[in-house]
């Protein structure tokens, strides 16, 4: 295609220009998709905390079958309860044994013994959480509720700043890219002005002077943007091993290859809007 | 009589409130080779700018190919330009494209496929004597070199009528005739030539219809005439 074959031309003579213009389309979409799998994790996690159980109910070591029985029947008379799920102590020192299965210090220390067995009890929503905490503390068994409904408050907040937050940035970045395309692409304009007069005066038709301009600011952006997104699939890729002995019991890394075509795809699709939208603009107030 | 290619009926052009030309009367025929001569600022290349449509006119009626056009719409502009051939006195070259690219454009601008711009631009490259220069960019040329490229470009689309704008005013006499010879050339394939010029000896000595401009106004036009300002 001839128009292609004038972009690549308009790109070289100022490669200075094309290499700002496509750093800042660089970090705009880097900004928007690390804040996209921020939103996506954060998401995910509160999902996790949403769905898994919530409210666990530790016991004190003279607790009976029988008293764990007796409140199993009693919170499933409730109706609020999901899930029901009974650890023994043997069962706690297995999971203790996974998760410290790399330090075999840890795993000398402790024995079945020293921990204490649980409940752990799942609601079909987070509004019965006090509720169910409320019956458990008040068993003489249960030796401590561990109650996270404060974690996941503090999620949903964390949640909410990095949407707020992360839009507020990314909206700036997405205006500042607009303007730093329409004012590289109407530079380009200006001092091709000469040109694009004996163009005309040669019969070219508008668009055949406006696309390469259009495909410019496009190409500037979805370079920007491909660039970003291998950049933050390497970021992730790289701090996946980090991240995971703190996400170990939640199952969000690592990411999904469908999530990030799936923003590769919003990340291509946003460049052509806002190269478009800057290099539209460029042309409409410069190409009269 | 002939319809005329070219016809202007009362023409008048004002840049702000100072009067380009005024009330111009004038008919081209087809196939015609017309001198518009005239002192600097008598009006000759508002006629040419006007036919171009590059300006409207503030008064009067330019009819071109059988159309008022002052009728032609914005998107139907680069077809009609399309018929139209400019030669300019700076050549309007572009810097940063080589011989062969300057003469290409006008044929990329018309659609035409890449193989019949190679061919075509062959060709007339080759007739105008430019084609050992094809590589070479119009800072590497001389100004006889250039004007031939710019000319190349402004026929390689086969333009009905071609305006040229002191196509001689830079260069030097031997080379000035090395490009009236051209158009000369051009205008006995049939293209009308409509040709803004200073250069008394050219248009003395090719004896062609010669329309005299001053202070915005037609004094004289003759059949083969000869360079008159007064």
């Amino acid at each position: 295609m001839r128009v292609f074959k004038y972009v690549g031309k308009n790109i070289r003579r100022t490669p200075y220009q094309a290499l700002a213009a496509t750093m800042i389309m660089f970090l705009t979409f880097l900004t928007l998709q690390l804040f996209l799998l921020i939103a996506i994790g954060s998401q995910q996690i509160l999902q996790h905390y949403e769905s898994k159980p919530q409210v666990i109910a530790f016991f004190k070591d003279s607790t009976t079958q029988n008293d764990v029985e007796a409140i199993k029947r009693a919170l499933g008379e409730t109706g609020r309860v999901k899930e029901l799920n009974y650890v023994t102590k043997e069962d706690a020192l297995k999971i203790y044994r996974e998760f410290n299965s790399s330090d075999p210090i840890l795993l000398e220390l402790v024995t079945s013994s020293m921990l204490p067995a649980s409940l752990e009890v799942s609601t079909t929503s987070l509004a019965d959480l006090s509720y169910i905490g409320d019956i458990l503390s008040k068993e003489p068994v249960v030796q401590e509720v561990a109650f996270p409904k404060d974690l996941v408050q503090n999620v949903l907040a964390a949640t909410a700043l990095i949407r707020w937050v992360g839009g507020i940035l990314v909206c700036f970045l997405i205006v500042f890219s607009v303007l730093i395309i329409l004012m590289i692409i109407g530079f380009k304009i200006r001092i091709k002005r000469n040109e694009i007069e004996i163009m005309r005066l040669l019969g070219a038709s508008t668009w055949f002077v406006r696309a390469p301009f259009l495909w410019e600011g496009m190409t500037y952006a979805l370079i920007g943007a491909t660039a970003a997104w291998i950049s933050s699939y390497a970021l992730i890729w790289y701090f996946t091993p980090f991240l995971q002995r703190y996400l170990y019991e939640i199952d969000v890394l690592p990411v999904s290859p469908v999530i990030m075509l799936e923003l590769l795809g919003i990340a291509l699709l946003s460049a052509i809007i806002i190269g478009f939208i800057g290099s539209f603009s460029a042309v409409r107030r410069y190409l009269k | 009589m002939a319809t005329p290619v070219i016809k202007f009926e009362s023409v008048s052009k004002k840049y702000g409130n100072t009067p380009a030309i005024s009330d111009i009367n004038l008919e081209i025929e087809a196939g015609e080779f017309v001198f518009l001569v005239g002192p600097s600022g008598a009006g000759k290349s508002t006629i040419l700018r006007l036919i171009a449509k590059e300006y409207a006119p503030s008064s009067g009626k330019i009819t071109v190919f059988d159309k008022d056009i002052a009728k032609i719409k914005s998107g139907q502009l680069p077809f009609y330009r399309r018929k139209l051939g400019f030669v300019f006195q700076d050549f309007k070259l572009l810097d940063d494209r080589t011989v062969f690219e300057n003469v290409a454009i006008a044929m990329e601008v018309r659609g035409h496929g890449d193989e019949q711009i190679v061919k075509e631009v062959e060709k007339i490259l080759k007739l105008f004597e430019i084609w050992p220069k094809r590589n070479l960019f119009p800072s590497q040329l001389s100004g006889g070199e250039a004007q031939r490229t710019a000319i190349a470009r402004s026929i390689i689309g086969k333009p009905d009528v071609l305006l040229a704008d002191e196509p001689t005013g830079d260069l030097d006499p031997q080379t000035s005739w090395g490009v009236i010879q051209l158009l000369n050339e051009i205008n006995s394939w049939g293209t009308t030539v409509v040709m803004a010029t200073h250069n008394v000896e050219i248009v003395n000595t090719l004896k062609r219809r010669v329309v005299s401009v001053r202070d915005g106004k037609i004094i004289k036009d003759k059949k083969e005439g000869r360079y008159e300002i007064h």
